[in-house]
């Protein structure tokens, strides 16, 4: 009997050090379909895809392909049975060629060497094939990201994957790359492949999906034909509950210039510049937002404006004084708050308490300090059962928690909460909501809209455009190290945005 | 009883016990493997704990002020290490600050001003701000240079070596092993424990060790130096974000480091000897003390208890000899005890292993 | 000019071990694993070597017999504590600066306690005759050198297995999901440390001296560290600072055909390879050339 699915994986459980990854989840997958495993971060799916790729072995459950049961020990195994995966995080050795990274694992080899020509033919032959274009001879931190995924692809397809699971991978390509990596994987399905699609983004389910299974909380929901549904129901299933998408931002005037960035260059560690000829200002009262793909400066921007990178050329006001010469704590002493994009690795000390972790930032000023140095931890613990309270921060011991035990969305909150309560004149936001369940999203967003209410100027960078489109008053488009355009927000698309953060130089009004 | 179990390995204090016993076993074990009586081991250990001497029934009390005396500078150099240890750095130099503290705390002996009291103070101070001084060498190295200061450390210790070696060859009355008496003015002995530990070597310089001793708990725990450095030894990144001078702390804390072990060396060439010594080669307390930190986990009660266990081997090491056991027995217990050390990590494996098993049976696996 | 050539042998003498060490640590941390126990596995190599061989002699083994066997359980001792610090690092995510630290203690404690058991001292019995040098005036262990740095070479670029060697010092992640075994991988790369280490120390033993004392290795393993980084953790930069740092140390024992240097304390000289060594590292540190994935514990899944 020949079965209809390509891929069966039935009652499927997996435990790790305090969380039920997947509690008895089915997935059943038709040959030829791209199928969307659609959750939110936390629900699962990665999980269970790791378990097909053979990276994690399940506690209890089958898996089935092509009707025949299978035990997918570990990734060599699936991919001898046809498997393949391209990871949301890319798998791929830095100094290594496009080449190298393609065959590693797999070397052809000529008398016992390595036979690196070899390699070279096939990886172009099958790029060819799939029309997925890349340099052989390429290193890895060469290339652009859209071209790393393609190498991840071209991984698989090297390995005569039937089944190929891609792993959130919209997450780090613009507007105009994922159009072409839609019209991939639809040429991948023509060509006989079966496509697993994890994601959590809906739009793109209902662009190239056949049909979509839900799941929540390590549990699984249901399955629908894309056709069938709306975006807002997918929502639903995938939060449990109705979700409203716009947020209300009131009606206000901005007023005077409190951030001024003027000509900025800034180079990377390396050398390289990475911020080019950058000017922008930020009012009081406003949410000033950058949209582009990750790499193309903002971070370097970022690290220029608090301090952690040193600015080659240009100069930074802060309510029209000069900053660019500044240490970082005399910016932050002066006004300058940041919730940082790495919370783990920037914005919290994890083996410290929530109370320590809030006073980072002023734990030597005269709110803390005493004689001979000595701190006022008393006083700090209060601080923080304060703030505890005001921003609903859920925790085992209060104050005295370590914050590295603290969920993502806490975390997050606890930092939130610091910054805030330091009333920052300027406040940057880099992709506050990242990694975070939906009620903390929104949590998040609200907060940052009522400190826009308390006129501070805030400059916000996120990689989610629909984010950018709903909290801010005005964009600038970053591409390549340069402000492209700065819009309106009710002047702009995001099409528009889309087309300038690939480069193309679309009108533009200040 | 399930539930004390793990918190005794939760909890750092019950896992530096564990590592210890364990230590100690093994080395039982090898002392007992090469043909030699293990008990002999254990009678020598507490003799030297106690003056008690178990085959005779004679006590000395000797032996007590010799194992306080040899814990001061284990502790020091322990103190030493972990300092840096707490900030994120790994100081394996803390021979060559004890050597370079020792040589400037004889030279100021030698050639300083005999005035009472204020002559061995200023040789201790030097020793102090000369460890200091290479400490923060250490410490730009790797703040500015990049240098690991794994290597820097070693190299440093070294080249401590053999500048002691050229600075002491000039100081009056040197010979090929030493130089002549200090003047009475410098020395730090101490005629009450002299007279109650039987002559032993006990000095001023342990009251030293408690002044540093709380000095080190104080700038840690309770002062805004403290919190900074803690911070960056946790997360460099994330203290550097907040604003806190990374560098500078790292630059004090390796002085701060530098001192401890630069003092002991000053203690150890004022109290333990009446002349000048030209080194021919370590004394290993620098190098113990990493030992040491790591088994008291960097704090200072913890560095107090394990320096004087690390005292203690020491004061017992002539006596295993004389009982047919190879002094060298109590390296070995050493180097085992910062193995299994290292493997508190694996402990953390244990725990997730026992939580994800809890979690299977919660959930009806099989 | 001919002071220089004749400096040659003594300096390669004093760089074979060096290099060796180097080599060795340098395949380990281009797997993954940072091993600063050199030091330590060096000087069991050399009491090992030193103790088999001074034994052997003494029962009437054949001279160069003696010397191949002895260099041989060098080597293996050296590989068998290495295992200790593989499995501390690799199995148990211990902190490897730690463990590595804990093989440097143990081993002072070790190599004086088998000497105190063997021959009731606290170092081993002089031999009576050591390596010898060849026409050339060049010890053999000259050629080991070139010939252990000529393999390394091979074996990490010209065969699949160095690709992924170096691949799990690099991304870990990477090289699992390709089906590498990262562990296995690490722990022949970190065996390959301890033999070529404990060779080393029977080289060191047996070429320049007569017997193993505490003072032998003095500071060869953490030089050979230095040399991986300094030369970048390639084989032919790494052969080129140990020849750096091996010359300086030869300084010391060539400073007495110098009639202008030999006004200079011996101290100067003694000192000369560890400031070298630390203006090396100053002017030319580059932590960017250090295989990415170095010092992490590994664990499966994460990303």
């Amino acid at each position: 009997m020949v079965s209809e699915y390509a891929i069966e994986m039935k009652n499927i459980t997996k435990t790790f050090p305090g969380v039920i990854a997947n509690d008895k989840v089915t997935l059943q997958v038709r040959r030829q379909e791209i199928h969307a495993l659609l959750g939110e971060n936390g629900a699962g799916k990665s999980t269970l895809m790791s378990i097909l790729f053979g990276s994690y072995s399940a506690d209890s459950g089958a898996i089935f392909l092509e009707g025949k049961e299978v035990e997918i020990k570990n990734p060599n195994v699936a991919t001898a049975l046809g498997i393949g995966m391209v990871h949301q995080h890319f798998k791929l050795v830095q100094n290594y060629t496009v080449t190298e990274n393609i065959v590693l694992g797999m070397e052809p080899t000529k008398k016992r060497l390595l036979d690196l020509q070899s390699a070279r033919k096939r990886v172009a032959q099958i790029s060819k094939q799939y029309n997925l274009s890349v340099d052989p001879d390429a290193l890895i931190e060469d290339i652009t990201v859209g071209q790393q995924q393609r190498v991840e692809i071209l991984k698989t397809l090297y390995r005569n994957a039937n089944i190929i699971i891609f792993d959130e991978p919209t997450a780090v390509l613009t507007p105009q790359e994922i159009d072409e990596l839609m019209i991939i994987l639809k040429k991948l399905r023509s060509e006989g492949k079966t496509i697993v699609l994890i994601t959590h983004k809906l739009k793109e389910i209902k662009e190239v999906s056949d049909r979509c299974t839900v799941l929540r909380r390590g549990a699984y929901i249901g399955t629908v034909d894309v056709k069938d549904v709306t975006e807002n129901d997918l929502a639903e299933m995938m939060v449990g509950r109705a979700v409203k998408f716009e947020i209300e931002k009131p009606q206000q005037k901005a007023g005077a210039v409190m951030l001024s960035l003027k000509h900025l260059e800034v180079k990377d560690s390396s050398g390289l510049v990475r911020v080019k000829d950058l000017s922008l200002d930020v009012h009081e009262g406003e949410i000033v937002g950058i949209a582009g793909v990750d790499g193309n400066g903002q971070s370097e921007l970022l690290g220029a404006i608090t301090g952690l990178l040193a600015l080659s050329h240009g100069s930074i006001m802060l309510e029209g004084k000069p900053i660019e010469h500044l240490s970082i704590r005399e910016r932050i002493e002066l006004g300058l708050g940041n919730i940082p994009e790495d919370r783990k690795k920037y914005g919290l000390v994890g083996e410290f308490s929530i109370s320590e972790n809030a006073a980072l930032k002023n734990y030597y000023t005269d709110a803390y300090r005493k004689k001979f140095g000595i701190l006022d931890f008393g006083k700090m613990q209060k601080d923080a059962g304060m703030l505890i309270e005001q921003f609903d921060i859920r925790s085992a011991e209060g104050a005295k928690t370590t914050a590295g035990s603290l969920s993502g969305g806490n975390q997050q909150k606890v930092i939130v909460a610091r910054e805030i309560s330091l009333s920052p004149k300027v406040l940057i936001v880099a992709q506050p909501t990242r990694g975070l369940d939906v009620g903390a999203i929104e949590y998040i967003r609200k907060r940052i809209i009522e400190e826009r209410s308390k006129q501070r100027a805030i400059l916000l960078v996120s990689f989610e455009l629909d984010e950018i489109m709903n909290l801010c008053d005005r964009i600038a488009t970053i591409s390549k190290g340069s402000i492209v355009a700065v819009n309106k927000q009710n002047e702009v698309t995001e099409r528009e945005i889309g087309m300038m953060m690939a480069g193309s130089k679309a009108e533009g009004k200040v | 009883m399930k539930l004390s179990r793990q918190k005794l390995l939760q909890s750092d204090g019950g896992v530096s016990v564990l590592v210890v016993l364990l230590g100690f076993l093994v080395g039982t074990i090898l002392v007992a493997l090469v043909g030699k009586n293990p008990l002999n081991m254990y009678k020598a250990l507490l003799q030297a704990l106690t003056g008690y001497n178990i085959d005779n029934g004679r006590m000395n009390v000797r032996y007590i002020g010799e194992t306080l005396n040899y814990s001061v500078p284990f502790i020091l150099c322990g103190l030493s290490m972990g300092f840096a240890k707490r900030v994120g750095l790994f100081n394996i130099g803390g021979e060559g600050q004890y050597i370079m503290g020792m040589t400037i705390a004889q030279m100021v002996a030698l050639l300083g001003p005999q005035v009472q009291t204020l002559h061995w103070l200023l040789a201790i101070l030097s020793a102090i701000v000369v460890g200091a001084l290479w400490g923060v060498l250490v410490g730009v190295l790797k703040a500015k240079y990049e240098v690991s200061e794994v290597v820097s450390t070693i190299m440093l210790n070294y080249i401590a070596l053999y500048l002691s070696r050229i600075i002491s060859l000039r100081m009056p009355g040197a010979t090929t092993f030493r130089t002549a008496n200090y003047p009475e003015t410098a020395m730090i002995g101490n005629e009450f424990f002299t007279r109650i530990t039987n002559f032993s070597l006990l000095n001023n310089g342990i009251f030293m060790m408690i002044l540093a001793v709380f000095t080190y708990w104080f700038i840690m725990e309770k002062t805004s130096l403290g919190y900074g450095m803690r911070a960056t030894g946790f997360n460099k990144e994330a203290a550097r974000a907040s604003g806190i001078p990374v560098v500078k702390s790292i630059s004090i804390s390796m002085a701060i480091s530098g001192a401890f072990a630069g003092l002991a060396g000053g203690i150890i060439a004022l109290g333990s000897f009446r002349h000048g010594r030209i080194l021919s080669g370590m004394d290993n307390y620098g190098f113990d003390g990493i030992a040491v930190a790591l088994v008291g986990n960097c704090t200072a009660l913890g560095t107090t208890l394990a320096g004087l266990l690390f005292g203690l081997l020491k004061n017992a090491q002539p006596l295993m000899q004389s009982k047919q056991i190879p002094k060298e027995i109590t390296f070995i217990i050493q180097g085992l005890i910062v193995i299994f050390i290292a493997l508190r990590s694996a402990l953390k494996l244990y725990q997730q292993y026992k939580e994800k098993k809890a979690l299977q049976k919660e959930v009806g696996v099989r | 000019m001919s002071t220089i050539i004749n400096m040659l042998p003594s300096v390669l003498m004093i760089v074979a071990p060096i290099l060796i060490t180097a080599i060795g640590g340098m395949i380990c941390e281009k797997s993954g694993v940072v091993n600063i126990a050199l030091e330590g596995l060096m000087a069991i190599g050399a009491c090992t070597a030193a103790s088999a061989h001074v034994l052997m002699e003494a029962s009437g083994v054949n001279h160069s017999l003696s010397l191949i066997l002895a260099l041989l359980m060098g080597f293996v001792v050296g590989g068998l504590f290495s295992l200790v610090h593989a499995a501390a690092a690799i199995n148990l995510n211990a902190d490897q600066t730690i463990s590595g630290t804990g093989i440097n203690l143990l081993s002072v404690g070790v190599t004086i306690f088998a000497s105190q058991i063997l021959f009731n001292a606290d170092r081993t019995r002089e031999f009576r005759m050591g390596m010898q040098t060849d026409a050339l005036g060049v010890y053999p262990t000259a050629y080991i050198a070139i010939a252990v740095v000529v393999i390394s070479w091979f074996i990490l670029y010209k065969i699949p297995f160095g690709m992924h060697l170096r691949a799990c010092g690099e991304h870990p992640g990477a090289a699992e999901s390709v089906g590498i075994n990262v562990k296995k991988m690490r722990y022949f790369a970190v065996v390959a440390s301890g033999v070529l280490a404990g060779l080393a120390g029977g080289c060191v033993v047996l070429t320049q001296t007569i017997q193993y004392t505490s003072n032998t290795i003095n500071g060869r393993g953490f030089i050979a560290l230095a040399a991986v980084s300094f030369g970048r953790w390639r084989p032919l930069g790494v052969a080129g600072a140990a020849l750096l740092f091996g010359t300086a140390q030869a300084f010391s024992i060539i400073a007495n055909n110098i009639p202008a240097l030999r006004v200079l304390p011996t101290e100067i000289f003694n000192i000369l390879p560890y400031v070298v060594t630390l203006v090396a590292l100053v002017l030319f540190s580059g932590k960017n050339y250090a295989p990415s994935a170095a010092g992490k514990p590994y664990e499966k899944g994460a990303s």
